[in-house]
């Protein structure tokens, strides 16, 4: 039987999971989650992890906004992520939600703005 | 000097100040003036634009700048009144702030009640002692952060990191995603004292390494950052012979601790914790001096802002209460830590009602149990998996322990 360590990223308490896999690599069972998001956390990240990317756009008026991508995208995505967000210009006024890229590097998820300006 | 009158002054307009402000308001008081020295509300936040803010207080995963829009939003649909680029340099015991901005001059201010809310500042490159030369390149991580965050500036491309605190995880992460390579993160102490979830998404996604037990040594380059020494150190925090490696790198980001920045407190004259560097306070984040109050990182230095937000708060709200004469200080218990245990806030307990007490641990400990007494009396046993000094803990004294006791000590530590 096959064990995995992670340690959960949802929430700040950053709990210490084992995940056990069967012969065939399918998940069996999963502790040290203080809460259910732990499980389903420990299963994405073990068949396809997802992150959040945050970085900052270049205004029109040279200043930059923070953004974010507005769900997680796979983690094999991020720097693909990131090469469209440096490459994006955001308008001189931006208010927060708005949607700075539409679909970032194919993964059907927005960038959106996280800060006023 | 102009003079004017303002039944509550807050000193600092970021998420303590602001929550405080919030809370006065929405306990009736309207007569509130917010003083921040930078150009808008939100104070450090607004650099922190990564995610993972706001699950306590708003149960969704905020970044800084969106945590810190709504605490601004809520200050401004109350029309609290606010000044920006306003620096406070004068506090007296006597509760007269001395400010000054471009647009007022020199100002003082009569405040019926005063919040401290100025937050905390980052442990300078002066302050650890490194040795070698001086040249460009060595930033702590926060002016890092806002050089990218805020100016969209990169200081560096080869990067080393000195102490593993939050930002300077946070900090690998971002120069990582901008094209930088950080090649090494390295912690004097045996642990580090972040958060396990930043080591795990900020260094281990990236293959960093978090270099346990060790240290910078000595800084190379004339003119700009060249390369640093790093050597592992023993348990006394020694560099051990042999094991220096050198690193060629053109930035060296510190993340080495945060200090509150009290030096208006220091000035007021209000007592101070030698522990926690910010005011000795009671329940209500009352210092001892009356109607002067202390909430957020210039109390304590916290892990999450939400907790900040929580505590300024009981700030404010407490202030309100001072200034309409409620504010009762029926019992004098004072909190006694074991050095295990290295703090807790409140320090000082005036009231018999149920109080939260915050506190961090002096390294790491497993399978201990946190133990209230009260003299010889065991009020409350409290088992832990694991406690680490990068993590505030919390235990709540009992209203009915505290009525019993009346005056006096209780102490709170570990034990096996």
């Amino acid at each position: 039987m096959k064990e995995r360590n992670l340690t959960c990223i949802v929430c700040p308490r950053g709990c210490a999971l084992t995940v056990r896999f069967d012969g065939a690599g399918k998940i069996t069972s999963v502790e040290g989650n203080a809460c259910k998001r732990g499980v389903v956390y420990a299963e994405k990240e073990c068949t396809h992890p997802e992150r959040t990317v945050t970085s900052t756009v270049r205004t029109e008026g040279g200043a930059v906004v923070a953004v974010k991508t507005a769900t997680t995208v796979p983690k094999e995505k991020v720097f693909a992520v990131m090469k469209e967000i440096n490459a994006a210009r955001a308008p001189r006024s931006v208010s927060i939600g708005d949607v700075i890229i539409e679909n970032v590097a194919g993964t059907g998820v927005a960038v959106v703005a996280t800060a006023n300006i | 000097m102009k003079q004017i009158e303002k039944e509550l002054v807050i000193i600092g307009g970021g998420p303590a100040g602001l929550a405080a402000a919030v809370a006065a308001y929405d306990k009736g008081l309207r007569d509130i003036l917010i003083l921040e020295r930078d150009v808008a509300l939100g104070g450090i936040l607004r650099q922190c634009i990564h995610n993972g803010f706001g699950l306590h207080r708003f149960g969704e995963e905020l970044t800084g700048p969106e945590y810190a829009a709504r605490y601004e939003q809520q200050v401004k649909e109350r029309g609290i009144p606010y000044m920006t680029e306003t620096m406070v340099t004068e506090l007296r015991a006597d509760r007269t702030v001395v400010a000054r901005s471009a647009a007022m001059g020199i100002f003082e201010i009569k405040a019926g009640a005063v919040i401290l809310a100025m937050g905390c500042r980052e442990r300078p490159k002066g302050a650890l002692g490194i040795a070698g030369t001086r040249p460009a390149g060595i930033y702590t991580a926060g002016t890092a952060q806002k050089f990218v965050n805020m100016k969209g500036m990169m200081p560096g491309k080869e990067v080393v990191i000195l102490g593993s605190g939050d930002i300077g995880l946070i900090m690998a992460r971002r120069m990582t995603l901008e094209g930088a390579r950080v090649k090494a993160v390295c912690e004097l102490m045996p642990y580090s004292g972040g958060l396990a979830r930043n080591i795990e998404q900020c260094l281990n996604d990236f293959d960093i390494p978090l270099l346990l037990s060790h240290t910078v040594i000595d800084i190379h380059g004339k003119e700009r950052l060249e390369a640093v020494t790093i050597a592992k150190v023993d348990e006394r925090r020694r560099p051990i012979p042999g094991t220096e490696q050198t690193i060629p790198c053109d930035t060296l980001l510190l993340s080495c601790g945060l200090i509150p920045e009290n030096e208006l407190t220091a000035q007021a004259g209000v007592p101070m914790d030698r522990i926690t560097n910010g005011a000795l306070v009671d329940g209500d984040r009352q210092t001892e001096i009356p109607g002067v109050f202390a909430c957020g990182n210039v109390l304590h230095v916290h892990d999450l802002v939400d907790y900040v937000s929580e505590e300024a708060a009981i700030a404010g709200e407490a202030a309100v209460r001072f200034l309409r004469g409620e504010s009762k200080k029926s019992i004098l218990v004072s909190v006694k830590t074991d050095g295990k245990v290295r703090y807790t806030v409140p320090q000082i307990l005036t009231e018999a009602k149920d109080t939260r007490l915050y506190f961090r641990v002096s390294d790491v400990f497993r399978g201990k149990k946190i133990v209230l007494k009260a003299g010889d009396r065991v009020l409350l046993e409290k088992k832990t998996v694991k406690l680490a000094p990068g993590e505030m803990e919390t235990v709540t004294v009992k209203a009915e322990w505290l009525s019993e006791l009346a005056e006096g000590e209780i102490s709170i530590s570990l034990s096996d």
